[in-house]
């Protein structure tokens, strides 16, 4: 892993639905952040995202998200991010519940 | 209330084909999200943290039921049965899909709404006084003056790609309750020497440098108004900064060249373009003020409401709060709160909005309003109806007697939704709303405005809080300024930054200590937060909210 490059993954939002979504090794888009590709060098996350960046007709405004690896996937670093893979604290709406 | 021409009902419905055929391009690929989002953000519809979201303008806040039942019947069908009522007197539509927005507008259109210019570098939807029409001290109902800017800012095609968004807000009287101040441009319906006309302010607003606006011109002639205000936006177009959008706005245009300067270059363009308007606009005027014709006031007596009042400490409690003096004297303006102790304020759910809807037409003359401070208002309640209204909003939760209390917060969806914002809003009121209810002390704390925002952009309006919450992000955390004595009435003022940021678990005891500590000193129970912040300054809220610091100074 190349030094001080935090790993990302790449995400972006639905194209119908507007929900996160993020990339994964297989070029798919998943719901579920822990499926996601982790990508700890840059070169290769400049890469990615330039090929999520063709898939305009599945999703909007792709972009590489900072994140870490845990014993079940990728997972956030930022709070923003970790919102994204849950849903609004107000209601059980979003993946909190869909993802279930 | 205004009733669409087939020229209006034609052009929603245009609009929304054009629409539907842009959202299909979309779908299929044709159209890439760069070349679609400005058709979208003409449309209302925003990409946002979890889902779209569909903006839809409540033109100066005024609906009737069938409209609010429409709206209902939206959130049911498309959405997840609820709405989200902002402090520009719009709904927002958390989780709809993009391929159902089309038929959305549809529906909006059948009761003669829409979401044009509720986003986007154009003039945005004209907000009001929520007692427009109702009020007891106002000159005249603004409504038509809102809805002639509406018609004449829709589509202008001068004003399609401004430098930034321009927002306008009209009121009827000195008491400000439409916060004109914070606008790009406001325009009070005032009276001299007999003659009807307008004061005019211009270069307001919040966000990251907030202004209070400026009088441009203190009287207007009534004949003037639209050819006036062309003038100025006309002006602004110009000279707006596009080079850098933090500096694009109109109160920073005023800041550079200062008022008389602008006045100056408002006036020759004026002076160039009146000529052209021909009378026309004066005529339109005409047509559509009939449309606002005064409700057909019920006679009869109040005594059952005195009665009820008497018996019944609870009604008596929200009427005390909920209720406003109408220039009827057998009448009164209520105030539905959206603000139930831990609910997300400013929601509604479908089942709260056709209740609303049903008693507009059974007991309001048809009509609701939507105010700046997310609440909902029946503006013309015969007093003996208010028993029975009372009831009623009581079985689905919307009888909550906090108007004008610190429970009754706006705030900004922040990052529970929104894509800019920078930390959370909305736990941070349904927390605090809770902790006074448990404390039971906001009827004795009195008049509170307690307003936050979850990003410098200032949507939950916390610079003209008596206390002010701004969410910030600092170094990967949710951090929470406070800022003291704003005000966002005919007495506004910017509120001053108490100090540095409290993280999400020592927010609300800041806030509890804050208002304790008011409490001790207040020199009389009728000494609000504010009168005695301005009384005493910053200093002593200061040592409340940082007691080690003070305790250090005093050492």
């Amino acid at each position: 892993m190349a030094k001080g490059f935090t790993p990302k993954v790449v995400t972006a939002n639905a194209l119908l639905e507007g929900d996160a979504v993020w990339l994964t090794i297989d070029d798919t888009w998943t719901r579920d952040m822990r499926e996601a590709e982790l990508i700890d060098d840059a070169a290769h996350a400049d890469i990615r995202l330039i090929d999520a960046q063709k898939r305009q007709d599945e999703i909007a405004g792709p972009y590489l998200a900072d994140a870490k690896d845990s014993d079940a996937g990728p997972v956030p670093v930022h709070f923003r991010e970790d919102f994204r893979t849950r849903g609004p604290s107000n209601y059980a709406h979003g993946k909190q519940v869909e993802l279930k | 209330m205004y009733k669409y021409n087939d020229f209006d009902a034609a052009f929603v419905r245009n609009r929304v084909a054009e629409f539907r055929g842009q959202v299909d391009r979309r779908v299929d690929g044709s159209l890439t999200e760069d070349e679609f989002k400005p058709f979208r953000l003409m449309n209302g519809l925003y990409l946002q943290l979890h889902a779209y979201m569909l903006r839809v303008a409540i033109p100066y806040g005024t609906l009737n039921g069938a409209q609010m039942r429409q709206l209902a019947f939206i959130a049911d069908k498309w959405d997840k049965g609820y709405g989200h009522f902002t402090t520009r007197q719009n709904i927002q539509y958390n989780w709809p899909k993009l391929s159902d927005v089309p038929d959305m507008l549809d529906a909006l259109a059948d009761v003669e709404m829409h979401a044009i210019q509720t986003s986007g570098n154009t003039i945005r939807n004209v907000t009001a006084d929520h007692f427009a029409g109702a009020a007891g001290d106002e000159i005249a109902d603004p409504r038509p003056v809102a809805e002639l800017l509406r018609q004449w800012s829709t589509d202008h095609p001068e004003f399609q790609s401004l430098p930034r968004k321009f927002k306008i807000a009209v009121s009827g009287s000195e008491n400000d309750r439409a916060v004109l101040r914070a606008h790009d441009v406001a325009v009070q319906v005032v009276e001299q020497d007999g003659q009807r006309g307008y004061r005019i302010f211009v270069g307001g607003g919040l966000g990251r440098t907030p202004m209070i606006g400026k009088v441009l011109r203190e009287f207007l002639p009534e004949a003037d108004l639209l050819p006036y205000v062309e003038a100025v936006v006309s002006v602004w177009n110009l000279l707006g900064r596009r080079d850098n959008k933090y500096k694009a706005r109109i109160k920073i245009t005023v800041h550079e060249h200062g008022i008389e300067e602008i006045s100056r270059l408002v006036e020759d363009r004026f002076a160039q373009i009146k000529p052209m308007f021909g009378g026309v606009d004066q005529q339109m005027l005409q047509e559509i003020t009939a449309h606002f014709a005064e409700p057909e006031y019920v006679a009869g007596g109040t005594a059952g409401y005195d009665a009820y009042r008497a018996a019944n400490p609870a009604f008596r409690s929200w009427s005390d709060t909920n209720l406003a003096a109408h220039k009827n004297d057998d009448y009164a303006i209520v105030s539905i709160s959206l603000k139930a102790h831990g609910a997300t304020p400013g929601d509604a759910s479908s089942e709260q909005m056709r209740v609303m809807a049903d008693l507009a037409e059974e007991f309001a003359h048809d009509e609701l309003r939507i105010s700046h401070e997310q609440n909902v208002i029946l503006p013309h309640v015969h007093k003996a109806d208010l028993p029975a209204l009372y009831n009623a909003l009581r079985a689905v939760g919307l009888a909550t007697a906090n108007i004008g209390l610190i429970s009754d917060i706006i705030a900004c969806p922040g990052m529970d939704y929104c894509a800019l914002a920078t930390a959370r809003s909305i736990p941070v009121a349904q927390e605090i709303a809770m902790r006074f209810d448990a404390l039971k002390l906001e009827h004795e704390v009195g008049p509170l405005k307690l307003k936050i925002s979850g990003c410098i952009n200032a949507c939950g309006h916390h610079h003209v809080g008596h206390i002010g919450i701004l969410g910030l992000d600092r170094a990967g955390v949710e951090s929470y300024q406070i800022t003291l004595g704003g005000d966002g009435t005919q007495d506004a003022a910017i509120g001053e930054r108490a100090g540095p940021g409290f993280g999400a678990d020592e927010i609300v005891p800041a806030i509890e200590r804050l208002v304790l500590g008011y409490l001790e000193l207040r020199h009389a129970p009728d000494e609000t937060f504010l009168m005695a912040y301005r009384r005493l300054g910053v200093a002593p809220f200061k040592n409340i909210l940082y007691p080690e610091k003070a305790e250090k100074n005093a050492a």
